[in-house]
């Protein structure tokens, strides 16, 4: 297994260029939860990229663990106003789960065992980016954060990074998830506020 | 396991809504067909918003979020709501 450290956080300024307008900061890490937390077995998961009708790709969470997988250490904002700076996670950069990928879809329906879904623009997801993370703190993602295993997205508020990932559709059109359906922000940039739809 | 309540925490943001009190209204899941008071919801939020489930099969019945705009309310996970003519009476004395 490879193990990647690529630096992108950088060097950190002082905290309070790190929090985003409206946030404060805390060292918890609050549950919110839509639904009830689903018990997914490792020996059972599977994770699988989609456009259109035609499925790309899919692993088993054995055949996922053998990919190359980085090191992760980024602040991370949620829309109900807090904020963690440099949380750690490992898992597998997007941008290694698309390669080679020729695709039309301009977007991303992420969906999750339990049924909830976001959508984001497929760039957000690349470029070192996003992940699917599947440790926090050096030990296994806990289920209540996601486990087995979650999207992570840290330069948008945290209800984009969906626990418990189950798919990535690509998408041309943008449809949107659980929460964008109910008045929150399509893109959901914490650094511009937008939480809410007209923010 | 998620902290959840019953459909009683649906009350104060449905009472902005509706002019009957919604939460003795019988609900049909759309995904299971189980009729249920809204009272016997499982709930969970606030935030980002309350999301009443079946009690039955899971599947979300009911959400709503409030922003600064106002309330968003989403129905679509029910077949019909039933405002019982008790309910509707109470309401209007």
């Amino acid at each position: 297994m490879v193990h990647v450290t690529r630096g992108f956080t950088g060097r950190h300024p002082a905290t309070d260029d790190r929090l985003p307008p409206g946030q404060y900061l805390t060292d918890d890490f609050p549950v919110l939860s839509a639904g009830p937390t689903p018990a997914i077995r490792r020996d059972e998961w599977t994770f699988s990229v989609t456009d259109g009708d035609q499925a790309l790709r899919s692993w088993t969470w054995d055949e996922f663990m053998a990919l190359p997988s980085e090191d992760i250490t980024v602040d991370i904002h949620c829309v109900t106003r807090w904020s963690r700076l440099d949380t750690t996670w490992r898992g597998v950069a997007i941008d290694d789960l698309l390669a080679d990928v020729d695709t039309a879809a301009e977007y991303v329906l992420a969906r999750s065992y339990g049924g909830y879904t976001t959508n984001l623009p497929l760039e957000d997801l690349l470029d070192g980016k996003a992940w699917i993370a599947y440790e926090h703190d050096g030990e296994d993602l806990p289920a209540e954060h996601g486990g087995p295993a979650r999207l992570l997205v840290p330069h948008l508020y945290l209800w984009k990074s969906a626990k418990w990932i189950k798919s990535l559709d690509l998408v041309e059109d943008d449809d949107p998830g659980f929460w964008e359906s109910l008045g929150y922000h399509d893109y959901g940039d914490p650094w511009r506020e937008q939480r809410y739809q007209g923010d | 396991m998620s902290e959840h309540r019953d459909g009683n925490a649906l009350a104060g943001p449905l009472a902005d809504i509706f002019t009957v009190e919604a939460t003795t209204a019988e609900v049909q899941c759309r995904a299971c067909g189980l009729s249920t008071t809204l009272a016997q919801l499982v709930v969970y939020g606030p935030e980002p918003g309350l999301v009443g489930r079946c009690p039955g099969c899971s599947e979300h019945v009911i959400r709503v979020a409030t922003t600064p705009s106002g309330t968003w309310l989403d129905l679509g996970g029910a077949t019909s709501f039933h405002f019982t003519s008790t309910a509707t009476r109470a309401s209007s004395r």
